[in-house]
């Protein structure tokens, strides 16, 4: 007995050792890239390409954070992608939650048509082409609605939506609403969004990260610079190499030294495009597996 | 007599048609009428007369791209980059929420699991842009380390040997911990009793992953699975598109970056929506044949 016991503990022993380095490999993959990108933003540019920056930042320099906050085309892309993004999220919350609560309502006979009417745009689309044109043909090139209208709807959300509201708010709930005189419309603001809090937070975060990280929108539909969002003027700079604005430091015998510099904004620019999105990170955290789930399982 | 019920029922639910009514109209209009614009792989795009105008030409544009010589390419690369990110992109969040699932500490499997969402957020530029700088054969820090184990100077982004690992590889990093989610979710439904009587039977941890674990997972991993292969040939078209360089190109060019070359910039309508209804058909036969062989399997299935 106690030499099975023995045997077992010692297998859980390893077991144990084993998971640890495991969860301590995937921790360090995961986290060192960020964690090296953020230390290498404010590092001496040399060191970094050099090779000696490692695990703490050195001869620390804001060089890049200056370059970057001097650069116009940065200002007027976070401006514009600060509006898309809240604008955005804004009419998506306006058009995805009714249509949801109203697909979630047993006594609405439209219901199963409609849900099909929507599935169906899941599985098959137009494809680009015809989609382009039609955009164009609305004139809608080159305009801020671009970036709103044609996703105002995501049928994978609006399905979540519709089966938390259905699973969550119990039929006596409505039967004794309506006994008081409510309508729809009331008993949607007053009772139905109210009790769906951390669903709504889900999509809405779903909706702005889907916003903030759009570039193909703009990439396809808009020539206009005024108009640009910050995921394109990233690309100029990350992966076109247009890094300094003005031209500074790009004449022929600053070359390598331009060349350094330029990584060390790039690093920075990486920084200041992702930062909001990380900031609201933590307090959406909790709700991720939930909202993950409520779409899921039933869906 | 149905007519008046009908009518009865809309001024009843007036309100509910008023609330959905703004998301059909979204969906009438930027969903079906570019599914009504697909005609125009079998017409000849007319500028004056718009989507649905021109001659039709049947099935030439099709053969025009089955014809052409990137076709053979242009399949392959498709083909190759979707397989390697379902067969090692496919388990590995099944494997990351087992070993998750382990973690008995609560405050260690908040902070692993704060981790491995993170990068899900990175938008596809900035992540490209990161494997710019980390992987640059001259400053970066892997070419670094790659110089240091003695491998020297290998340019992982110009490449055609690496395009593939490193797509592959970048995307399970950046997607593993997110989608790992819906397995952690399925796991947390678990009956507890199943691994009391685990236990009781003298189960070990490893025995309780091979036997519990993963036995619940099944259901959850044949709807994805099923759900990946629809989507074979359409796999990441942004990323892919901005990874590509000169260099790449011959094992980087797939079929949707090349439709977006061919319609948008060089406004060849009609063949590039050929090409994407190809590939949007091929996608259904995948679709439909993993659904077909998992019914028969397994008895799980989409529709």
């Amino acid at each position: 007995m106690d030499h099975i016991k023995a045997g077992a503990t010692g297998k859980e022993f390893a077991f144990r050792v084993v998971l640890a380095l495991l969860c301590a490999v995937i921790f360090l993959l995961i986290a060192y890239p960020l964690y090296f990108i953020v230390i290498a933003s404010f590092s001496d540019s040399t060191l970094v390409s050099t090779g000696k920056v490692l695990f703490f930042p050195k001869n620390i320099s804001f060089f890049g954070y200056q370059e970057i906050f001097k650069d116009m085309r940065i200002w007027t892309g976070y401006r514009n992608t600060v509006f898309y993004t809240l604008f955005g999220t804004l009419v998506n919350m306006l058009f995805t939650l009714p249509a949801a609560y109203v697909l979630s309502r047993r006594e609405f006979r439209a219901r199963r048509i409609l849900m099909f009417f929507f599935v169906v745009t899941m599985f098959f689309n137009g494809g680009l082409i015809p989609t382009y044109l039609l955009m164009k043909d609305l004139q809608l090139t080159n305009t801020i609605w671009v970036f709103i209208l044609p996703f105002s709807v995501n049928v994978f959300y609006l399905i979540i939506a519709r089966t938390f509201f259905e699973t969550s708010l119990p039929k006596e709930l409505h039967e004794a609403a309506v006994m008081d005189g409510c309508s729809h419309f009331t008993f949607f603001f007053k009772v139905a969004l109210p009790l769906s809090k951390a669903m709504v937070s889900v999509i809405a975060l779903y909706y702005l990260v889907g916003h903030w990280n759009d570039f193909f929108t703009a990439l396809i539909y808009i020539r206009d610079t005024k108009l640009q969002p910050l995921q394109i003027i990233l690309r100029d700079i990350l992966l076109s190499n247009q890094v300094f604005a003005n031209g500074a430091g790009t004449g022929g015998d600053a070359g390598g030294y331009a060349q350094r510099y330029a990584d060390q904004i790039k690093y920075g620019v990486i920084i200041v495009s992702t930062l909001p999105i990380l900031v609201i990170y933590p307090f959406m955290q909790k709700y991720f597996e939930k909202g993950v789930m409520i779409g899921s399982i039933k869906g | 007599m149905r007519s008046p019920k009908g009518i009865q029922s809309l001024v009843r639910d007036y309100q509910l048609w008023i609330m959905i009514l703004p998301a059909i109209l979204v969906i009438l209009v930027f969903n079906y009428i570019p599914m009504y614009g697909i005609q125009l792989a079998f017409r000849d795009f007319d500028f004056t007369k718009g989507l649905t105008g021109g001659e039709w030409r049947g099935l030439a544009y099709f053969e025009q791209f089955i014809d052409s010589y990137l076709f053979t390419d242009l399949m392959r690369n498709t083909f190759l980059i979707s397989l390697a990110s379902i067969v090692l992109g496919f388990p590995a969040p099944i494997i990351l929420a087992l070993i998750l699932n382990q973690i008995r500490k609560k405050r260690m499997k908040k902070l692993m699991q704060t981790t491995v969402y993170l990068p899900h957020f990175i938008s596809v530029i900035v992540l490209v842009g990161m494997l710019n700088v980390l992987l640059s054969s001259e400053t970066g820090v892997v070419g670094h380390f790659m110089k240091s184990i003695g491998l020297g100077h290998i340019n992982l982004l110009a490449s055609t040997s690496t395009f593939i690992p490193v797509y592959v590889l970048s995307d399970i990093w950046q997607h593993c911990g997110w989608n790992s989610i819906i397995y952690l979710a399925a796991l947390s439904a678990v009956d507890p009793q199943l691994y009391d009587a685990a236990k009781i039977d003298g189960a070990s941890r490893w025995q309780t992953i091979r036997y519990v674990d993963i036995p619940a997972l099944v259901p959850t991993i044949i709807i994805l699975f099923i759900l990946s292969m629809g989507s074979i040939l359409s796999t990441g078209f942004e990323k892919i598109f901005l990874m590509q360089n000169a260099l790449n190109l011959p094992v980087s060019e797939v079929i949707a970056t090349y439709v977006y070359k061919i319609g948008i910039i060089s406004n060849q309508f009609s063949l590039a929506s050929a090409i994407g209804l190809f590939n949007t058909l091929i996608n259904f036969v995948f679709l439909f044949a993993m659904n077909a062989i998992s019914k028969r399997v397994s008895n799980t299935s989409l529709f």
